[in-house]
């Protein structure tokens, strides 16, 4: 009876720390409330026993994406000021919309019925996620690098101080 | 194998717990007596001046994006270096134009003088 | 399997919908883009359950996810290099004052 008491903690943990990251005024302070979500969706991947998963949604989100947005946050002055208003004025919208497609999914789930196994998870699925790399995958796994370079180029023009 | 989870939770609650024991401990057992020059941030040393939330330089963000590029770099080999011995020369290269093709992108960043502090 | 999929799915679920009013309500082109990534992240947590769940042999899922989250860095280093230029030039991040396309 462990598991979905676990389970509920870290639903709870990712979703509080998400609405914070949608609410609160600072943005310092949202990127550090995007960090706990991170490692809630972490701990709900080593739930689904995707553990190498879960070890790559640190290393890159938590790692890099969110070491990233701090950077940018502290680089922008102006929106670290505490008095602006956080929501935009068609944020009512945005939330009736939110709202509604969250009750539009939640019906669909339950009406749904998935083809569900009981089978195991194999034990370790890194050999396997490597070995599909270069056999299956192999077009995305290059097309990625090429990815990676175009955008590391395009966002060094971009942010480049200019002499 | 979730079991296996247990030793690193109960690190992590040993972890949070111990520094807010001391803590609260030391505010339990404390005398509080403030006055201004306890209050102030540096109780010896120099004032601080101006805002702390200072504006940065681009250039720490140039670190952090070649930084992020090669995080994923690690995450993509990382995979494929425990399958190694059961794969070809193929797959060396492949991972090798992996590898070279964001090599291209650390050349273009040392050239452009993105890593250097002017 | 003690937790039922549907759980998840309902967590991905209400992720998606809270990171959509970030991305929506936000003023500041940051706390869109964070939008953005808890919208990502629901959408990892879709497919890492429909893995573990529906095809537990095979890998297609989890591969998904990695290449969602690459696709997701490389969309950060450029948007966040969009805001710094934009915040360079007009001094502003607010996407209500960034209207240099409007006729």
């Amino acid at each position: 009876m462990l598991l979905p008491i676990l389970f509920i903690f870290f639903s709870i943990a990712v979703l509080g720390f998400a609405l914070l990251v949608v609410t609160t005024r600072n943005m310092f302070h949202a990127a550090l409330f995007l960090v706990g979500a991170l490692f809630g969706v972490a701990a709900l991947y080593i739930l689904l026993e995707a553990e190498f998963l879960a070890v790559v949604q640190i290393l890159i989100y938590v790692g890099a994406i969110a070491t990233l947005i701090v950077f940018a946050i502290m680089l922008s002055r102006n929106m670290m000021r505490r008095d602006i208003r956080a929501a935009n004025d068609q944020w009512v919208e945005g939330a009736v919309a939110a709202v509604l497609l969250f009750a539009l999914l939640v019906l669909v789930l339950s009406r749904a019925s998935w083809p569900t196994v009981t089978a195991a998870a194999p034990p370790d699925a890194i050999p396997g996620i490597g070995k599909a790399l270069v056999s299956d995958y192999v077009i995305p796994f290059e097309v990625a690098s090429v990815l990676l370079l175009v955008g590391m180029v395009g966002a060094i023009i971009i942010a480049r101080e200019r002499e | 194998m979730l079991s296996k989870y247990g030793f690193i939770g109960i690190l992590a609650v040993v972890a949070f717990g111990f520094p807010v024991l001391g803590l609260v401990v030391a505010w339990l057992l404390s005398p509080k007596k403030p006055n201004p020059i306890k209050q102030s941030t540096y109780e010896c040393g120099v004032e601080t001046i101006g805002d702390t939330w200072v504006q940065f330089r681009a250039q720490y963000y140039l670190f952090a994006l070649v930084f992020v590029v090669f995080d994923i770099e690690t995450v993509f080999l990382y995979p494929w270096a425990v399958a190694y011995g059961q794969l070809g020369l193929f797959a060396l290269v492949e991972a090798a134009l992996f590898v070279l093709i964001l090599f291209a992108g650390l050349v273009y960043a040392w050239r452009k003088g993105a890593l250097e502090w002017q | 399997m003690v937790i039922p999929l549907a759980w998840y799915l309902i967590v991905a679920a209400a992720l998606f919908c809270i990171g959509l009013y970030g991305a929506l309500a936000r003023r500041n082109a940051i706390g869109i883009l964070m939008g953005i990534e808890l919208m990502l992240n629901a959408v990892n947590i879709n497919l890492v359950a429909f893995w573990r769940y529906v095809r537990p042999q095979m890998l297609t899922g989890q591969l998904f996810a990695i290449f969602v989250m690459t696709v997701a860095a490389a969309e950060v280093a450029v948007g966040l290099a969009l805001v710094i230029a934009i915040y360079r030039s007009r001094d502003t991040v607010n996407v209500e004052e960034i209207d240099l396309l409007r006729g």
